[in-house]
């Protein structure tokens, strides 16, 4: 036993090597399977509008590597890294690393059922929405990447799940809060005062090491798929508080993580060519933007239709409507107070897997409009290409949140090479 | 079978040996010697097919599509199938792509019925979400080929109306030629003219017609073999469109049949733990 336990550890070190030297991808006979793929890519956005604050630039480029390290034993276990870094060469706070994936899995059966155990550093995804991620709370934003705030960081975890007929039930213990990325000085897309993010406060005093719990329901019958869930732990929200200097100003803002407990809902309906979708929570324990402790309900419900192979090519075209609501309205902690947001997408399904997507968010409470554009176009089996468009439109300058980014509006443009 | 040889058995040495004999011609008369009319007979055919491939359990197998257009540029496209049989309802697939690079260990989940619309599922790696999607996109491109999703997922009985048509030479064999209507509005055929081979009722030519019956697309059906002594399985499927000038070529290898797989592997959860 012993000698195969000291085996197992040195294994995938060794197999790691030989697959890098011998290349990926084969089924070894040490009967440990290994794979590496990946991606790099090269990102250039422009700017056209000067600047708002000092020194942010009207350029930025940088890559991203994201490599995948894959091991696979015979008994099932498997073991999954994924390290990631990006250069930026205008917001030195951009220039960061990331731990996205670190987790060992095994599962087996359990009577009927079945049970995976996953642990380590991992990625999870609740939702069903396009607009808003409100349900979604196990992994911090990574909010530096995109203002669309879709990519997170890696969560260490111990994530159990039971799955049978009757349904999918997870358990999470999350032992460790990440906090939230903001850009720096130089960075484009940020509030008026800087982000202290080296000094973050907490509620609890075990701070980042307060051990958070969740856990889901999930199932799906004929047309519905449901999930209902609960998180209790540390927000991974961050409460802006403002950093007074010593003469009494305000210098900056600190993040603040407060201890909080939401209750989560995701239901979709797919009928035919019909999806409609909602999202609701409840979350207590936090504080608004008047910084008063406030429990609220927020929801967004939504639909999407597509004509599926219009004018008799394979293309598809796709509508979304969807609203976006926070009962504290202008005290909304969220962009999203009341907001609708209106897309379509258009895949061609071609060889190239060629779309574009357009979105446009509206405020009902203020002028402000986000319009969004993105292509996607497959150029070669290994390379791909992304053009993106983010535009403001009508900032309201009482839109707190929005009015600090009036200015920046960008195009992006990004190659990838995966492999 | 069973009460045949029973009866054989018995009949020679027993009394009453008009009354085996009636059951015998009684249960050869039950099959297809009464006048069978054209519908009758492209059903029987269809549901024989579909018996002879009747508890095969479960199998994977690696496919390599070759997607060309009217001008013979190329593109390649990689991926592991794994079919699971449901005896009582459609049967589950799975499809994990590993090439194109950038749709790598994107995985497709269809939990077909015979009655109703199918499930299907979409995991998308790069945000491990699991989507639910709609399966009204039945008669849409699978992976930018000449492949329908109707066309990948299983072609249960219960989805079409028969009819035999005629017998006709194919290739060194015979076959039965039946035309089959789907029942499904989503269907993007009007119908299609499949031919079985005698011999096996494997399916070697489908013609597609298009919603305004227009001969669209014919998918020939090559390099038949067979598995555990009883499932034929084709190695080379080219799919030829008509009307666009494009082909996709389809070939199948390393058929597993009767592995571990399980229903576990076909739900949500192991969507997500998919490679």
């Amino acid at each position: 036993m012993l000698h195969r336990n000291v085996l197992s550890r040195i294994a995938p070190v060794a197999v790691l090597i030989s697959g890098i030297v011998f290349g990926s991808g084969v089924r070894a006979e040490s009967d440990i399977y290994f794979d590496f793929s990946g991606k790099i890519s090269i990102e250039n956005r422009w700017f056209p509008q000067t600047n708002l604050y000092s020194h942010q630039s009207r350029h930025s480029s940088g890559f991203v590597f994201e490599p995948e390290l894959y091991f696979e034993g015979a008994e099932g276990w498997s073991f999954t890294l994924v390290p990631f870094f990006r250069h930026d060469s205008a917001d030195s706070r951009r220039t960061h690393g990331d731990l996205r994936e670190a987790y060992f899995l095994l599962f087996g059966e359990l009577g009927e059922d079945e049970w995976e155990l996953r642990v380590g550093v991992d990625r999870i995804f609740w939702g069903v929405i396009e607009s808003n991620h409100l349900v979604d709370i196990i992994n911090q934003v990574d909010a530096i990447e995109h203002p669309d705030q879709e990519v997170e960081l890696g969560q260490l975890m111990a994530h159990l799940t039971l799955s049978g007929k009757w349904g999918i039930a997870e358990f999470f213990v999350l032992p460790h809060h990440r906090e939230r990325t903001f850009p720096g000085r130089d960075g484009r897309l940020r509030s008026g005062l800087i982000v202290d993010e080296d000094h973050p406060t907490y509620e609890s005093s075990a701070e980042q090491w307060h051990t958070d719990f969740a856990l889901r329901y999930s199932h799906n019958f004929g047309p519905f798929d449901i999930g209902i869930s609960v998180f209790d732990g540390t927000s991974r929200e961050a409460l802006l508080l403002p950093r007074f200097g010593p003469n009494g100003m305000i210098e900056g803002l600190v993040p603040h993580y407060e201890q909080i407990r939401q209750f989560g809902l995701d239901a979709q309906m797919t009928l035919e060519d019909w999806i409609w979708k909602l999202e609701a929570i409840h979350r207590s324990g936090a504080q608004n933007l008047s910084y008063e402790e406030d429990d609220y309900a927020a929801l967004v419900m939504g639909v999407e239709y597509t004509f599926y192979s219009i004018f008799d090519s394979p293309a598809d075209f796709s509508l979304v409507w969807e609203w976006n609501y926070d009962e504290r309205g202008e005290d909304a902690t969220s962009i999203f107070d009341d907001d609708l947001f209106f897309a379509i997408r258009y895949a061609l399904n071609d060889l190239h897997d060629t779309a574009f997507f357009f979105s446009m968010m509206q405020d009902r409470e203020h002028s402000t409009n986000v319009l969004f554009l993105e292509f996607d176009r497959r150029l070669t089996d290994q390379w791909s290409m992304n053009i993106e468009g983010f535009h403001l439109l009508n900032s309201d300058e009482k839109d707190v949140q929005a009015d600090p980014i009036r200015r920046d509006s960008f195009l992006e443009l990004r190659l990838n090479y995966n492999f | 079978m069973k009460t045949i040889d029973h009866c054989f058995g018995r009949c020679l040495f027993s009394l009453p040996f008009a009354f085996c004999i009636s059951l015998l011609i009684g249960w050869s008369l039950s099959t297809p010697a009464h006048a069978e009319s054209a519908e009758e007979k492209g059903l029987r055919i269809a549901r024989d097919a579909d018996a002879r491939d009747h508890g095969f359990s479960n199998y994977a197998a690696q496919q390599t599509m070759v997607l060309r257009n009217k001008h013979g540029q190329e593109s390649h496209r990689k991926l592991r199938v794994k079919i699971l049989e449901v005896p009582e309802d459609g049967d589950k697939s799975l499809f994990v792509f590993d090439n194109p690079r950038d749709v790598q260990g994107t995985a497709f989940l269809v939990h077909s019925h015979k009655e109703g619309p199918d499930d299907q599922w979409l995991y998308l790696p790069a945000l491990k979400r699991v989507k639910r999607i709609s399966s009204s996109n039945r008669s849409g491109s699978f992976m930018g080929s000449e492949f329908a999703y109707e066309d990948m997922t299983a072609q249960d009985v219960d989805k079409f109306t028969y009819q035999y048509l005629r017998d006709e030479p194919c290739g060194d064999l015979t076959c039965f030629v039946v035309e089959r209507v789907p029942t499904d509005k989503d269907s993007g055929y009007r119908r299609q003219l499949v031919w079985f081979d005698q011999d096996e009722l494997r399916a070697q030519q489908i013609h597609f017609y298009d919603r305004k019956d227009t001969h669209m697309k014919t998918l020939t059906l090559e390099e038949y073999a067979q598995y555990l002594d009883k499932f034929w399985r084709s190695g080379l499927m080219t799919m030829v469109n008509h009307v666009t000038g494009k082909s996709t070529t389809m070939m199948w290898k390393d058929f597993q049949f009767q592995t571990k797989l399980s229903d576990r592997d076909f739900t949500k959860t192991g969507l997500k733990r998919v490679r």
